[in-house]
């Protein structure tokens, strides 16, 4: 779909659509890697835009936000029904579920009332047809009087015939419509006599909008004030007004998809899921159970490919420094390079990379099949104690896999203050730069047994237990916010819970292990290499008769015991903000920097080094649980900033976890103390 | 003769058919893009484990809508499915 198009002319096209209909999917069809990702100017609302070849054009597709209509408040459907209006898309496709159209002809019409040339594509026919749910498109396209084209986005086939649908149609001038929907009398007449105040095929809607929309000085003389005053004479005030106009909608809609034969439903194997994945016995044990689950095959699948990493790594690093050697590279640079960037850089990878592998792929298989919003579901009522949202329960999935992708997720969530709830809290629960060292921390320290399934299973029981310590305080902490510095009443929520969908393996594959792992992995590198030099320079500086990392250290050694942990231990913390990845390492090369070295192949070794720098049980726990609870990473950290616009979020995001980590390692530590353990 | 209920009343199985919405604003709004509207077919799929919020099938798909907010729909039970 996507190759060389040098001579064609170049239109635009918006695509337009509800959420949960496979556009994003169509979208990276059609325009491959071809497109680029951003935000709406002003606005924390993502735009995306791509270049996708037909025969007869180069088209920049524009792929606007997700939206169920055009004529609510949200920022989303401003940006939308904005952006139709502006007429820079020569051309709107609105892409709906083929199993369910009489939901999304509402959107199509007031797509159609927006812009000019408008193409239908009913999308996800193939889960349509499992559901035998088969729409007549031939009879939609004649009463709606615009192109329809069924498409399954995996199917090439059905993609060039959108295609060449959007070509005939900017083929030919824009057609001259009826309106695609009527509005009650009182409104039409308003409308006729508004629209006489602008220009151009859209002043009807443009009249409709300002009828809807404009608030802000208004002047009371003006044509808009009367028209208002004299529809709300009629019985059409205001909200009335926004009323009949999303009834008119939906009524002809309706009308539109009777005899169409897609009307949804909800099938017997989506009934059977449901009644495992959220049936009142069974949901929650499930969601426990996928936890644990994923943690074992983690620990389980993730050990071959870092030992093997690992030993690949050694042989490199072997064969580097002889190279260098072989370059005449002073020796200073060289021990910088391979003791200090090469040996962080390399243990980042090989620790951080295999659990990436699988976390992502897992979490995406979850994502596209379904059941995330049945855990929105499971969990809302927890959630709506604490004053949140429900989707919160979602954006803390995501903030397994990464935090800044966590709290950008929180876009999902419409109330601000919810939004906000979630957006701080977000931090609480691990991140995968944090999964391999507790992992390490748990088995190296608390599962005393030799390796096999049986110590596995313990790890990941073990881990299981901290990641549920750690949604315990993500709701503590929320309900805290909510009662101080975020107050509010739980705003109205709807949640849908789409039909269950067979995941595309492959489009998984690519999308979770290519862009997500690729892209956190290239961050920690980016990261890793510089503090591996730091740290090796704090090593090797010496001021005043001692290293300046032994300096570090010592100023940091008594908050450190008092917490349970060391100066090492807490100066690592503070270096590795950029990057939680790197906390074991920097440990690790702190403390060989100043002793014998060891082999680090495994926990065990790691485990040995930590027992000779003064570990015992109670370190370790008190470094896992400030592993939980500290502040995230400076690239979650400008996340939130960019995403709230307010640097006091960003500080109660990295003080608030702080504090609570802080405040429970001194109360392991000075508990064992009193107990003399 | 049918009584009035309110959607919140109606439990994993029944159906109903809405006879007003007394919510307001934006919610308003939201029921009515996803179908919620008079003379329209209601029919309760089931309850979160939690038991709240409650899923209803609308319009051709599965909805979640919180107790509070179901409150504003009021509907007349027209049947139970087995």
């Amino acid at each position: 779909m996507s190759g060389k198009g040098g001579a064609l002319p170049l239109r635009t096209v918006a695509l337009a659509g509800n959420p949960n209909v496979g556009k994003s999917t169509l979208f990276n069809a059609l325009t491959g890697m071809n497109q680029h990702t951003g935000n709406w100017p002003g606005k924390t609302v993502s735009r995306a835009e791509g270049i996708a070849i037909s025969r007869a054009n180069r088209l920049r597709l524009v792929d606007l936000p997700g939206t169920y209509s055009l004529i609510a408040r949200s920022p989303e459907e401003a940006v939308a029904r904005d952006y139709l209006l502006s007429g820079e898309a020569d051309l709107a496709v609105v892409v709906c579920d083929g199993g369910c159209l009489v939901r999304h002809l509402p959107l199509v019409l007031q797509v159609m009332e927006r812009s000019a040339r408008v193409v239908v594509c009913v999308n996800l026919l193939d889960e349509a047809a499992r559901r035998d749910i088969h729409p007549n498109l031939t009879l939609l396209e004649g009463r709606l009087g615009v192109p329809v084209v069924g498409t399954v986005a995996r199917q090439k086939k059905s993609l060039a015939a959108l295609l060449a649908a959007i070509d005939r149609a900017l083929a030919a001038p824009p057609p001259v419509r009826q309106a695609p929907v009527l509005y009650p009398p009182p409104i039409e007449e308003a409308l006729s006599r508004l629209s006489l105040g602008f220009s151009g095929e859209g002043a009807r809607v443009q009249a409709l909008d300002a009828l809807l929309f404009s608030n802000e000085g208004v002047p009371p003389d003006s044509s808009l004030s009367r028209e208002r005053e004299a529809l709300a004479a009629a019985g059409y005030p205001p909200a009335a007004c926004a009323d009949a106009v999303a009834r008119a909608t939906a009524h002809r809609a309706a009308t539109l998809a009777d005899g169409v034969g897609s009307s949804g439903g909800y099938a017997p194997r989506d009934r059977r899921l449901d009644r495992l994945l959220c049936g009142r016995a069974s949901a929650y044990p499930v969601m426990l159970l996928l936890l644990f689950f994923l943690f074992f095959l983690t620990i389980v699948v993730a050990n071959y490919p870092s030992s093997w990493l690992t030993s690949l790594f050694s042989w490199l690093g072997v064969h580097l420094s002889g190279a260098l050697t072989a370059i005449g590279t002073p020796p200073v640079l060289h021990s910088l390079l391979t003791d200090g960037v090469y040996l962080v850089l390399t243990r980042v990878v090989a620790v951080m990379l295999p659990p990436m592998a699988i976390f992502f792929p897992l979490f995406s298989i979850l994502e596209d099949s379904g059941y995330l919003p049945r855990i929105a579901y499971n969990l809302d009522r927890p959630f709506a104690a604490c004053h949140a949202c429900g989707k919160q329960a979602l954006t803390m999935c995501m903030g397994f896999g990464c935090h800044a992708a966590g709290v950008v997720g929180c876009r999902i969530i419409d109330s601000p203050r919810e939004r906000l709830l979630a957006t701080l809290t977000n931090a609480f629960v691990p991140c995968n730069g944090r999964f391999p060292a507790l992992i390490a921390l748990v088995g190296g320290f608390f599962v005393l047994l030799p390796e096999g399934p049986v110590a596995t299973a313990l790890t990941a029981l073990g881990v299981t237990a901290l990641v549920l310590l750690s949604v315990g305080v993500t709701f503590l902490a929320t309900r805290l916010l909510s009662a101080t510095l975020l107050r509010g009443e739980p705003s109205s929520f709807t949640l849908e819970m789409p039909p269950y969908r067979r995941p595309d393996w492959g489009r998984v594959l690519v999308r979770s292990l290519i862009d997500r792992t690729g892209r956190v992995l290239v961050r920690a590198v980016a990261v890793a290499a510089p503090a591996g030099a730091v740290i090796w320079l704090f090593a090797n500086l010496s001021f005043g008769g001692a290293t300046l990392l032994s300096h570090a250290t010592a100023f940091f050694d008594p908050l450190g015991r008092l917490l349970g942990m060391d100066g090492v231990i807490l100066f690592s913390f503070l270096l590795a903000l950029p990057a939680n990845e790197i906390v074991l390492p920097l440990i690790c090369m702190a403390y060989l920097s100043s002793g014998a070295p060891v082999e680090m192949a495994g926990v065990g070794a790691m485990r040995e080094l930590f027992l000779q720098n003064g570990w015992t049980w109670v370190t370790a726990l008190c470094t896992a649980i400030f592993f939980l609870f500290h502040f995230p990473c400076s690239t979650a950290l400008l996340t939130i900033r960019r995403e709230t616009g307010k640097w006091r979020y960003v500080a109660i995001a990295a003080l608030l976890p702080t504090l609570i980590g802080a405040l429970l390692c001194l109360l392991i530590a000075t508990g064992a103390r009193l107990f003399g353990i | 003769m049918q009584k009035e209920c309110l959607l919140c009343d109606l439990l994993p199985g029944e159906t109903g058919r809405v006879v007003a919405l007394y919510t307001e604003g934006g919610m308003r709004r939201r029921f009515i893009e996803i179908g919620l509207m008079e003379g329209a077919l209601v029919h309760c799929v089931g309850q979160s484990p939690a038991g709240d919020p409650c899923a209803y099938l609308i319009s051709g798909a599965v909805m979640a809508i919180r107790r509070r907010d179901a409150r504003g729909v009021s509907l007349i039970r027209a049947g139970v499915d087995g």
